[in-house]
C-alpha cells in the first residue's frame, strides 16, 4: 500500500501567492469572528459557578422544572441546558458582586432536591474573579513562552528565517482555531487551551520536517532553483506528513468518539489544528521562507563540516 | 550489519522489565478498607496501635485482611464494604475522640511490589470524585489584627507620668498617637524603640498636637502575614480531620493561598461549613457554686451550667455564659513565667483586652475555663485560678502543665481560631458516579485509538508498521509506568494527553519508515536503507519533539490543576516515545533482519518505484542510495 506516487515535483511554489491569499482569507476571517463575536470563555477563565446534575439513568431532566426551582431562589441571570446525555442538566450562574458564591451551589441543590429528591449533583465548578484572571494572564503568558521558545530553538538549530515563518505558520492555525471556538461560540475552557498549546507545538514538527528536507534538498541539488529545492522538499515530505496527520487524528477521533462531553471540544481544538497544520506547515510556511529570502548559502554554509560526519556514519 | 551490541539490548530489557513491572499494579482491584491516623501530634502512630486495632476487631469478631503502618496512619484491608462500614463503627467507638478512623480503598498490590514503590497511578480528584478549595486568605484582615494589637500594647506602654499622651487610635495599618509636647513624644519614642523593635515610628503635626505614627516594617508585615497563613493551614487541618478523610491535602499555594483537597467526599455542604466555620474557641467562667459539681456528676446538672471533662484530669462544672470568643485571641505562644513555669501566652485584640480586664478584676480567686469548641464538642483544655486583675490584652496562663503541654494548648489556641479570615476562591466539586464515567472515557479513548492506530500501521507498513505498533505499546507501557512509579496526579486531560501523545509519537515511526521506503525506491540494498533511513531521520525526530517539549514545559510552568496534569503527561511522553520509537525499534529491526547476511527484501509496505530517468530527472537523492553510488564509482 503506498498511498502517495509522484513522478515529479509538484510545483507548488509556482503558486505561492495564491496559497498566501487564502490562508490571510482565512486568518481575516478568523480575526474578524474573533473581534466581532469573540470568545465564549467558561467559567475557567471569567468565573462563576457551573453545575452539572443528573436525574439518574432514564429519567430525563426536565429543563423547565429545573429553571423554575432554581427561579424561586431569586438568584437573577443563570441559564440551563441540557449536557451529553438526556437525563444531565448543566447550569451556569455568573459571578455576582459581593455574593458569597461558595454556598450559591449548595442552595441551588436544595431548591432542586425540593422539586425532585432523585437529582444528584455530579460537578460543581466555582471560580472566583480574581482567580479566572489569573489563569486567563497565566495561558497568554504560557502561549507567549511557546513562542518565543519555539523562535529561539528554530533560529539556533535551523536560521531566523524558517523560525519566523514557522512561527507565523503556526500563529496562523491558532488563530483560525479560536476563529472557530468564535464562530460556533464553543466554550473555551483550560483544556481547550491546552490543546491549543499542545497544538503550537505539534505543528511547530511539521515546520521542522519540512525545514529539515529543504536544508538536505540544498546540499544535495546544488544547482537547482530554490522555489525547486523547497517543492521537492515538500513533494518528498508529503505522504510522510499524510500518514503522521492521519494517525494522529485516528487518536483524536477516537476522544470524539469515546470521550464524551469532557472531551469533545479538547478533541475539536486538536482536529482543526491537525487539519490547518498539515496545510500551513507545507504551504505558509515555506512560502513565507521563501518570501524571507532563504537561500542556499544562509543555510548551507555552517553546516558543511557536521554534514561530512554524518555521511561518515552512515556508511554500513 | 545493523546489529546492536549486547549492551543495548541490555537495555531495552531492561526498560521493558521496568514498564512492565511498574504497570502491573494499575491491573490489581482496589479492596475496601480502614485508616486510623491520630489528631494530636503527640500520639503516636505505630506497630502498638496496629495491634490495639487488629484486637479490638478480634474482640468485636470483625473480620479483616492485612494491616500495615504509613507515615498517614494505620491501614487494616477489610473483605468486604459492609465489613468496612461495621469496622469503622467500632473502632472509632473503641479509639475515641483521639483517633480519626475512615474509610479508604487500598489497591490490593502485593506487598512486595509496594515495597519498591511499584503502586497504581495516583489519580486526580477529577477521576476519583471529591472537593478542592482554593482559599485566600485575607492579609488586609490579618494586618488590621496586627494594629488592634499594637494599638493596645502601645496604649499600655503610654501610661507612664513621664509622658503626656492626648490618645491613640488605629488608622487603617497604622497606630496614631498624639502628645501636648515634644518631650512625651521624645520619650515615648525612646520608650517604643526599645520594647518594640519592629515598629517603624514617624513623627508628624505641630504646635500642641504632636504626633507619632507607628507603622510595621516591612519585614515585620512579611512576618505576620506568612503566620497568617501557616496559622490558618493549622486550623484548616485540624478541621479537615474531622471530616475522616483518607487522604486530605492542605498546602499553601502562592504567597496568600491554601489548597484543600478532600479526596472522595461526597457530602460537599458538610466539608464546606466545616472548612468556613470560624470562632472554636471560648473562655468561660466555672461554677464553683458549693455541691454543684457533686451534683452535676450525680446527673444533675444546674441550669445555666455545662459539666466538661478538663483535658487531663477530673470534671468541670462550666458556665454557659460565654466570656470570650476564639476570634478575641490574637496570637498564643509558649513560654515560661517569671519562676520559670511552662505557660501559655496569650494576647488579646483591643476589645477582647478591656472584657477580659473586667472580668478579671471582679472575678479574682475564682477559676476561668479555656474552651475548645469542636463541632459542637466542647473540651476544657485548662482552667486556670485568676490571681490578678489582667490588663493590656496579654494573658498568662500557667498551671500544672509540661514544656510539651503548654505547646500543645498553644497550638490549640492558635489554630482554634483562624489568623485571618478567608474566602473560598475556587471549588470543584466532582462525585464519585462522575469520576468512574470520567476514567472509563478515557481509558476507551486511549483503547479505540490505539487500536486503530496499531491497525492502521500495520496495515500499511506490513512488518516495519507491526514493529511501530510493539514499539507503540511500549510507549504506552512506559508511559503508564513512569507515571505509576512517579505517582504523578493523572486527570482526565492527562489520559487525553497519553492518547495525545501516542497519536504523536508514531511520527516518530513514519518519518523512519517512508525514509527507508525512499532509499529502497532509489535502490539502496535494505541493510543501508535501513540504517540510513534511521540515522537520517532522528535528526528530524529529535527537532520536532524539542518543539512538543517547549509547548509541555510552558504548560507545566504557567498551567495549574487539570492542565498541569496534561502538561506532566505530555512531557513524559515526549521522553518515552523518542526512547520506544527510535531506540527500542531499531533493536527489533535489528533482531528480524540484523542477523541476515543477504537481505533481499524488507517488508515496508508496497515500494512504488516510477523509472529510474524520473527520479534522477526530478528528485534529489536520499542519503543511503547516494553513498552507494559513489562506492560503485569508486570501485
Amino acid at each position: 500500500m503506498e498511498f502517495f506516487r509522484f513522478t515529479r515535483d509538484i510545483p507548488f511554489m509556482r503558486h505561492a501567492l495564491t496559497f498566501n491569499i487564502i490562508s490571510l482569507a482565512t486568518f481575516l476571517l478568523a480575526v474578524f469572528f474573533l473581534a466581532y463575536k469573540g470568545l465564549n470563555f467558561g467559567v475557567d477563565f471569567r468565573g462563576g459557578t457551573v453545575m452539572e446534575i443528573s436525574y439518574g439513568q432514564g429519567q430525563a431532566a426536565d429543563l423547565s422544572r429545573v429553571r423554575a426551582a432554581i427561579d424561586t431562589l431569586q438568584l437573577g441571570e443563570y441559564t440551563v441546558q441540557s449536557f451529553g446525555t438526556a437525563d444531565t442538566a448543566l447550569i451556569r450562574m455568573p459571578l455576582k458582586e459581593g455574593a458569597s458564591s461558595a454556598q450559591l451551589s449548595e442552595r441551588v441543590m436544595e431548591a432542586l432536591r425540593a422539586d425532585n429528591s432523585n437529582v444528584v449533583q455530579k460537578r460543581v465548578d466555582f471560580v472566583g474573579p480574581q482567580v479566572g484572571k489569573e489563569l486567563y494572564q497565566n495561558g497568554a503568558l504560557a502561549l507567549l513562552f511557546v513562542v518565543v521558545g519555539v523562535i529561539i530553538y528554530l533560529s539556533a538549530r535551523f536560521e531566523w528565517r524558517f523560525a519566523i515563518a514557522a512561527i507565523i505558520a503556526n500563529l496562523h492555525d491558532i488563530v483560525i482555531i479560536l476563529g472557530f471556538f468564535a464562530f460556533f461560540q464553543w466554550e473555551f475552557s483550560l483544556p481547550v487551551l491546552a490543546a491549543v498549546l499542545a497544538v503550537l507545538g505539534y505543528s511547530v514538527n511539521e515546520s521542522v520536517v519540512i525545514a529539515d528536507r529543504i536544508r538536505e534538498n540544498f546540499r544535495k541539488m546544488r544547482h537547482a532553483s530554490v522555489p525547486h529545492v523547497i517543492d521537492s522538499a515538500i513533494t518528498a515530505t508529503i505522504s510522510r506528513t499524510v500518514i503522521t496527520h492521519l494517525s494522529t487524528q485516528l487518536m483524536v477521533v477516537s476522544m470524539l468518539v469515546f470521550g464524551g462531553e469532557a472531551l469533545h471540544y479538547f478533541a475539536m481544538a486538536l482536529t482543526i489544528g491537525i487539519l490547518f497544520g498539515m496545510y500551513s506547515a507545507a504551504l505558509v510556511m515555506a512560502t513565507i521562507a521563501m518570501w524571507l529570502g532563504v537561500s542556499r548559502e544562509n543555510l548551507v554554509k555552517p553546516e558543511r563540516k557536521k554534514d561530512g560526519l554524518e555521511a561518515e556514519k552512515i556508511m554500513p | 550489519m545493523n546489529r546492536y551490541p549486547p549492551w543495548k539490548y541490555l537495555i531495552i530489557i531492561v526498560a521493558v522489565l521496568f514498564g512492565a513491572l511498574y504497570t502491573v499494579p494499575n491491573f490489581f482491584p482496589e479492596v475496601p478498607a480502614v485508616q486510623v491516623s491520630s489528631i494530636k501530634a503527640t500520639v503516636k502512630v505505630d506497630g502498638a496501635l496496629l495491634t490495639r486495632v487488629q484486637n479490638i476487631l478480634k474482640n468485636a469478631n470483625v473480620a479483616h485482611g492485612d494491616g500495615f503502618v504509613d507515615p498517614v496512619g494505620v491501614k487494616l484491608k477489610m473483605p468486604d464494604t459492609d465489613t468496612q462500614m461495621h469496622a469503622r463503627d467500632v473502632l472509632q467507638e473503641a479509639l475515641g475522640d483521639d483517633y480519626i478512623v475512615a474509610l479508604n480503598m487500598l489497591s490490593s498490590t502485593p506487598a512486595w511490589m509496594e515495597k519498591i514503590n511499584a503502586k497504581p497511578m495516583y489519580l486526580g480528584l477529577d477521576l476519583r470524585g471529591g472537593v478542592h478549595f482554593l482559599l485566600q486568605v485575607d492579609m488586609k484582615g490579618a494586618l488590621d489584627k496586627a494594629a488592634d494589637r499594637y494599638s493596645t500594647d502601645l496604649r499600655t506602654l503610654l501610661r507612664d507620668p513621664k509622658i503626656q499622651s492626648r490618645g491613640v487610635s488605629r488608622e487603617g495599618h497604622t497606630v496614631v498617637m498624639r502628645f501636648r509636647d515634644a518631650e512625651s513624644r521624645d520619650a515615648a519614642r525612646n520608650k517604643i524603640n526599645r520594647s518594640n523593635p519592629e515598629l517603624q515610628l514617624i513623627p508628624r503635626g505641630e504646635g500642641d498636637d504632636l504626633q507619632l505614627v507607628a507603622s510595621l516594617t516591612a519585614a515585620e508585615q512579611k512576618r505576620i502575614q506568612d503566620n497568617a497563613v501557616t496559622q490558618n493551614m493549622a486550623t484548616l487541618r485540624n478541621r479537615v480531620n474531622e471530616l475522616g478523610v483518607a487522604e486530605p491535602i492542605v498546602q499553601q499555594a502562592g504567597a496568600d493561598r491554601i489548597v484543600v483537597q478532600l479526596p472522595g467526599v461526597q457530602d460537599t455542604a458538610r466539608a464546606k461549613s466545616i472548612i468556613g466555620r470560624t470562632a472554636t474557641l471560648e473562655i468561660r467562667m466555672v461554677d464553683e457554686t458549693p455541691g454543684a459539681l457533686e451534683m452535676a456528676m450525680r446527673g444533675q446538672v444546674p441550669f445555666g451550667s455545662d459539666l466538661f471533662a478538663e483535658r487531663n484530669g477530673g470534671p468541670v462544672l462550666v458556665k454557659r455564659q460565654v466570656v470570650l470568643t476564639g476570634d478575641r485571641i490574637n496570637d498564643a505562644q509558649p513560654g515560661f513565667t517569671e519562676s520559670n513555669q511552662a505557660s501559655v501566652h496569650v494576647s488579646l485584640d483591643t476589645v477582647g483586652a478591656r472584657i477580659f480586664k473586667d472580668v478579671t478584676r471582679e472575678n479574682v480567686g475564682k477559676r476561668m475555663a479555656i474552651l475548645l469548641v469542636e463541632r459542637n464538642q466542647s473540651e476544657v483544655i485548662t482552667a486556670p485560678v485568676i490571681r490578678e486583675e489582667i490588663g493590656g490584652g496579654r494573658v498568662q496562663i500557667s498551671g500544672a502543665m509540661t514544656t510539651r503541654e503548654a505547646n500543645d494548648i498553644a497550638l490549640l489556641m492558635r489554630a482554634g481560631a483562624l489568623a485571618a479570615p478567608m474566602e473560598i476562591v475556587e471549588e470543584r466539586t466532582v462525585g464519585p458516579s462522575l469520576g468512574q464515567e470520567n476514567i472509563d472515557k478515557g481509558f476507551n479513548s486511549v483503547l479505540g485509538g490505539f487500536i486503530a492506530l496499531a491497525l492502521f500501521i500495520c496495515a500499511y507498513y506490513r512488518v516495519l508498521g507491526t514493529v511501530s505498533a510493539v514499539c507503540l505499546t511500549v510507549n504506552l507501557m512506559l508511559l503508564v509506568a513512569l507515571l505509576s512509579a512517579l505517582q504523578a496526579t493523572l486527570t482526565l486531560p492527562g489520559i487525553a494527553a497519553i492518547a495525545l501523545t501516542l497519536g504523536i509519537s508514531i511520527d516518530a515511526n513514519v518519518l523512519i519508515n517512508e525514509r527507508i521506503r525512499e532509499e529502497l525506491r532509489w535502490g539502496a540494498p535494505p541493510h543501508t536503507a535501513i540504517a540510513a533511513g534511521y540515522e537520517r531521520a532522528w535528526n528530524t525526530i529529535f527537532d520536532s519533539n524539542i518543539t512538543n517539549l517547549i509547548a509541555g514545559l510552558s504548560l507545566l510552568m504557567f498551567g495549574s490543576g487539570p492542565v498541569r496534569g496534561f502538561a506532566v503527561v505530555h512531557c513524559l511522553g515526549i521522553a518515552t516515545s523518542m526512547f520506544s520509537a527510535v531506540f527500542v525499534s531499531r533493536g527489533i529491526v535489528s533482531v528480524i533482519y540484523g542477523h541476515r547476511k543477504k537481505l533481499e527484501k524488507i517488508s515496508v509496505g508496497q515500494v512504488w518505484t516510477p523509472a529510474r530517468e524520473t527520479l534522477e530527472a526530478n528528485f534529489a537523492a536520499p542519503d543511503g542510495a547516494k553513498l552507494l553510488k559513489a562506492e560503485k564509482g569508486a570501485s
